[in-house]
């Protein structure tokens, strides 16, 4: 299976999970903002995705997405590692054109997956899981003054005043961003739609793409903290 | 007298090469993969052979003594490949290839060796466009040809500055396909230190691994050295570094005949030495002179504030420039063949209008840029213009390049027949290690053209006459005793080598050979000179015998070692080339003896009494032998070479 | 203008592939800085002999850029820290008058060392012998000329073509990957009306060598390009990503 066998067959499943979790981020983020403008519209977008089946199913595919890139990741670099030989340069330098996101995808990777966790918690824990948990009688105690597991805004409120869960939730873009101004054209080169002159288009579309998203998802965080604070 | 066979076949000229393939005996498939052959080297000729020969079936084994076959110094070669394609419709053709290359040889060629360089010329151009060499293109699609020095036709196929480079990858791709599939067995990082000769036959040869320092044994049906040139007897010269002549004189030293090792190529545009510590010379390809305007200044104090740094040579006006190759030589102005200009720029800088250090005169695109545009000449010419800046810290688009001539390349050779082989049977020799097809004289453009065209489409031929009377041959053991006493002689040798611990090192000794040849068997000689040069190498090599330091081991990886077995066949290959200069009583194009000159300072020849080859013999301890291999014309009549009208 | 310079060189010395290597430091003085890299080294090696000391050894052949055999990694630079050249045409005037000087050889596991700062690097040949090459014959092949080719193409093979196989990808490349160097070859024969026929092989098979042969995968970082003496482009490996996927979708 040249998936798993060639190096450029695992490569491209790198990519093709990269690109449906961008694909996801973007929805993400769109849902957001929606927050920013109608507490309904957002909460409707909650309960759509509670534990219905298809929301459930979208839910195992997206894991699935990134369980596959998350192993092909520690794969890949397990192997790039030995492939780097026993002894390690004395001085190395890293050259201009080379961005440092490119040469730390891995550990940049972790402290996404880190802070995911966190969010996971907080959101996804009481949710989604908390719903699939009552089905089967078991109950998972909500934050204080939440009544609902559909009611994400509230979470959003909740959480976004706190100043602590604000600058983690910073930090955490950050990082989403380095990880995405590197993984989206990369991706595509990857996949092989890329040339001499492409390169620095989708350069600038990755720079662009991942700064716009990043701030989707910082505006909304800032929005609710402000709102929290006045 | 030994009358010499040069087995030239029957019929006018146009006809031998065929009539020879019509008649010669060849090895039927079956009987191909039951004979062995060794090829010594990687470069054009070595790799297109090796390539070659395992297609057809035989069993090829090849050595190289680097760490892999690309990096053979063919690479290195620059401007371009010459073919007679008439792809310019500028009236080129097979007989006018032929006749600019006896003619640039100052005829000291074969003619029928010559014909049929020009008549496979056009199937090497078909053969690298195959294997995929990006040749330059036209809008069109169609190749792109460029002029060269000795010509008036645009004759030249060229891959930007990197011909050699992309033709040589070809031929590299080609025995990688065969190495792929089992025909060729590659020995990498060996070195061949002689030839195993049983029954007067070429049987094999012993190599030693460069990595563990071992000796190895080979035995072939036929062995074939493809180990270029010997320039480097020189210290300073274009080739690689690790280029030598060694394989070549031991080749020498069993029996086989060295022609014409006088004649040795002086390139006009390389960039002047810059100080002691320099070790090698870079050429830049002689394409620049399609372009460039060669000058120094016309008046001496304007030479010597240049020189002292007081004037900047874009400071000197024009009516004050003397471009001397246009002035000289009208016709082909700054396209005059390589010997004539290097001679011609040694002539101004010792009349003192040389710059830089006193030795370089300028190569200026001033005119080019200004009639072409920057990005055309960019186009043309951008590698070599940024490597001379990484080399000399000097912008040629704005100061013009400053180039002095340089050793380059070594016409002289092993002596070979028609059919590539060597005085001793089963012993081939091709490319630049083989003397037979440019004369006295290489024109640019031309080695790629022979190394190829040996390599390709002419050994692979001719080796099959001689293989086919071998076919009843058993493979050979190489626990026979010439094998034994082979490998023996060579453990001396090194052990010899290894217990001298005197004082000096190979290079510093390699550096004072250089001097000896460069002022004594260089550019211009004499006969005082040569007599002088015979008695400082006999020095030097006893110097060198009881002087040399090696340290470390002689069963080892060991790089002073490899260079102390070279510089020894060095030393010696100087000594040949001293004695042959002193015969050779005339000028005629790389050799030049101030004693034969016209009043105009050319090169004068000695038709009548010198058009031979002279072939040397070994003699063990006493002074070689010659002899000569007559060079009767049958089809054309020499003329004084003349560029001028 | 170029002086004189004095400094301090840290030279991996490495006895053989399984022996444990260490830098030793040299001092050298009065360098020219018109004097290349390699003469640099020379001056040390002839300073070592007349101590009776074993020469460092490293690998250099043409010493004009184009054979590809110099491999030195020069302060943290394949080919040291002037752009576009190969370390034979790296000049002293690109280092300051006591200047500290750390040479080490490309490491990477697809290169063991032999000695010094000399590697094996026969695994790049082993690469094309897999598949770098048009499979055709000495003769019977069509007139030069029987094909028109159009210039962009043959301008694009040639900027591939420039590959000297030095190793400088590999070395500059933090998972020690051969990308560079094989799409290059594959990049220039796919662009070729000659190399196309076998295009869609030869990828696959050159790609299956450089695996087995233990080179890491590529992740985009872009070293491999921005330390290529030759300037090969990483669209290059983006072609050879495209032929490899689409010969394998269409298998």
């Amino acid at each position: 299976m040249w998936l798993i066998k060639s190096s450029i067959g695992r490569k491209l499943v790198m990519s093709i999970t990269g690109l449906f979790l961008i694909m996801f981020l973007l929805f993400h983020a769109s849902m957001n903002v929606a927050a920013v403008f109608s507490e309904e519209a957002y909460n409707m977008i909650c309960e759509f995705l509670g534990a219905n089946w298809y929301a459930v199913a979208a839910t195992g595919v997206l894991a699935a997405g990134f369980i596959i890139h998350i192993i092909y990741a520690c794969w890949l670099t397990l192997q790039n590692r030995k492939a780097r030989g026993g002894d390690r340069y004395a001085v190395n330098v890293r050259p201009k054109s080379v961005e440092w996101a490119s040469q730390n995808m891995f550990v940049i990777g972790l402290v996404v997956i880190g802070f995911l966790a966190l969010h996971f918690l907080q959101f996804w824990y009481h949710m989604m899981f908390a719903e699939l948990a009552e089905k089967v009688g078991i109950n998972v105690s909500l934050p204080d003054g939440i009544a609902s597991t559909h009611d994400g805004y509230a979470f959003i409120e909740y959480y976004f005043a706190q100043p602590l869960v604000v600058a983690l939730y910073l930090i955490w873009y950050a990082a989403i961003w380095f990880h995405l101004t590197h993984g989206f054209w990369s991706a595509m080169q990857t996949i092989g739609i890329n040339s001499g002159l492409w390169m620095k288009r989708w350069i600038t579309a990755s720079n662009i793409f991942a700064t716009l998203i990043m701030l989707c998802f910082a505006f909304v965080t800032i929005f609710f903290y402000l709102k929290s604070i006045m | 007298m030994t009358q010499i066979n040069s087995k030239i076949p029957e019929g006018p000229l146009a006809d031998k090469w065929r009539n020879y393939k019509d008649h010669q005996k060849l090895v039927n498939p079956a009987n191909k993969r039951r004979l062995d052959v060794i090829v010594v080297g990687t470069g054009l000729a070595g790799a297109s052979a090796a390539a070659s020969l395992a297609e057809l079936g035989f069993n090829v084994l090849n050595f190289c003594i680097q760490d892999s076959p690309r990096r053979a110094h063919s690479i290195a070669a620059q401007g371009g490949i010459n073919a007679a394609k008439n792809y310019q419709n500028d009236g080129d053709s097979v007989y006018r290839l032929f006749y600019d290359t006896i003619k640039g040889g100052d005829y000291r060629a074969r003619e029928a060796n010559v014909y049929r360089l020009a008549e496979v010329s056009n199937s090497i151009i078909d053969q690298c466009v195959a294997q995929g060499v990006p040749f330059a293109r036209e809008y069109g699609g169609l190749l792109d040809n460029r002029s060269f020095g000795g010509a008036q036709v645009s004759r030249t196929f060229y891959a930007r500055g990197q011909t050699g480079q992309q033709l040589l990858l070809g031929a590299y791709s080609a025995l990688s396909r065969q190495i792929g599939l089992g025909r060729v067995k590659l020995y990498k990082r060996h070195e061949m230190l002689d030839v195993v000769t049983i029954e007067g036959r070429a049987r094999g040869i012993i190599a030693r691994d460069l990595v563990s320092g071992k000796l190895v044994r080979f035995a072939a049906h036929a062995v074939v050295v493809a180990t270029g040139g010997y320039v480097n007897t020189f210290f300073l010269s274009t080739n690689a570094m690790g280029s030598n002549g060694s394989a070549a004189w031991q080749c020498y030293k069993k029996g086989a005949w060295f022609a014409n090792p006088c004649y040795v190529q002086i390139h006009p545009t390389c960039i002047p030495v810059h100080g002691e510590f320099q070790s090698k010379l870079t050429l830049m390809s002689e394409s620049l002179r399609n372009d460039g305007r060669i000058w120094v200044p016309k008046k001496l104090e304007d030479a010597a504030a240049i020189r002292s740094g007081q004037l900047k040579p874009t400071q000197i006006k024009e009516e004050d420039r003397d471009y001397y190759l246009e002035r000289r030589y009208p016709a082909f102005g700054n396209l005059v063949p390589r010997d004539v200009a290097s001679r011609a720029a040694k002539e101004r800088c010792d009349a003192g209008y040389g710059v830089g250090s006193g030795l370089a005169v300028y190569l200026d695109f001033a005119d080019a840029i200004s009639r072409l545009g920057r990005k055309v000449v960019e186009e043309r010419y951008g590698n070599l213009f940024q490597m001379y800046e990484k080399i000399v810290n000097d912008n040629p688009y704005e100061t013009p390049m400053m180039i002095f001539p340089a050793l380059h390349y070594s016409m002289g050779g092993l002596w070979v027949d028609y059919e590539l082989m060597t005085s001793i049977p089963g012993l081939f020799a091709i490319g630049e290690a083989n003397f037979s097809d440019h004369g006295a004289n290489r024109l640019g453009a031309s080695a790629l053209m022979q190394g190829l065209a040996d390599g390709y489409f002419v050994l692979p031929y001719t080796i099959q006459n001689y293989l086919a009377d071998q076919i009843q041959v058993p493979r050979f053991k190489t626990d026979a005793p010439e094998f034994a006493a082979c490998e023996k002689q060579i453990s001396e040798r090194i052990a010899r080598l290894m217990s001298i611990k005197g004082k000096r090192s190979v290079d510093s000794l390699h550096k004072e050979l250089g001097h000896i040849m460069w002022e004594h068997i260089g550019m211009a000689r004499n006969a005082d000179g040569l007599r002088k040069a015979i008695d400082m190498l006999k020095q030097l090599k006893s110097e060198f015998w009881s002087n040399v330091l090696i340290p470390g081991s002689g069963a080892d990886l060991n790089v002073e070692l490899e260079k102390a077995l070279r510089l020894a066949d060095f030393i010696e290959i100087g000594e040949l080339m001293a004695r042959d200069s002193l015969d050779r009583q005339e000028s005629c194009g790389g050799h030049f003896r101030e004693e034969y000159q016209t009043p105009e300072g050319e090169a004068l020849r000695q038709d009548e009494k010198h058009s031979y080859v002279s072939c040397w013999e070994y003699n063990g301890d006493n002074e070689p032998l010659m002899l000569k291999e007559s060079l009767d014309y049958e089809f054309i009549v020499r003329q004084q070479r003349n560029y001028k009208n | 203008m170029d002086k004189n310079i004095n400094i301090t060189l840290k030279v991996w010395r490495q006895k053989g592939p399984k022996a444990k290597g260490a830098f030793e430091t040299y001092k050298l003085k009065n360098v020219s800085q018109s004097s290349s890299f390699l003469e640099m080294l020379d001056v040390l090696n002839e300073q070592l002999v007349s101590e009776g000391k074993e020469p460092v050894a490293f690998d250099h052949d043409c010493r004009e850029g184009i054979c590809g055999m110099c491999s030195l990694y020069i302060n943290g630079h394949p080919h040291g820290p002037d752009t576009s050249v190969t370390t034979c045409q790296l000049h002293m005037r690109k280092f300051d008058d006591g200047a500290v000087i750390t040479v080490e050889p490309w490491r990477s596991a697809g290169f063991p060392v032999i000695r010094d700062l000399m590697v094996d690097r026969y695994a790049f040949d082993k690469i094309i012998q897999a598949g770098g090459f048009v499979s055709v014959n000495t003769g019977g092949v069509p007139d030069a000329n029987a094909i028109p080719i159009p210039k962009k193409n043959a301008d694009l093979a040639m900027d591939a073509a420039a590959c000297i196989g030095c190793g400088a990808c590999v070395a500059a490349c933090k998972n020690g990957s051969a990308m560079l160097f094989v799409s290059a070859k594959v990049s220039q024969l796919a662009l070729l009306p000659q190399g196309q026929v076998e295009a869609a092989r030869r990828a696959k098979a050159m790609v299956a060598k450089m695996d087995e042969l233990g080179f890491g995968n590529c992740t985009n970082t872009r070293a491999c390009e921005a330390q290529c003496p030759k300037e090969v482009s990483i669209s290059n490996i983006a072609r050879l990503n495209r032929e490899y996927i689409v010969a394998k979708l269409k298998d």
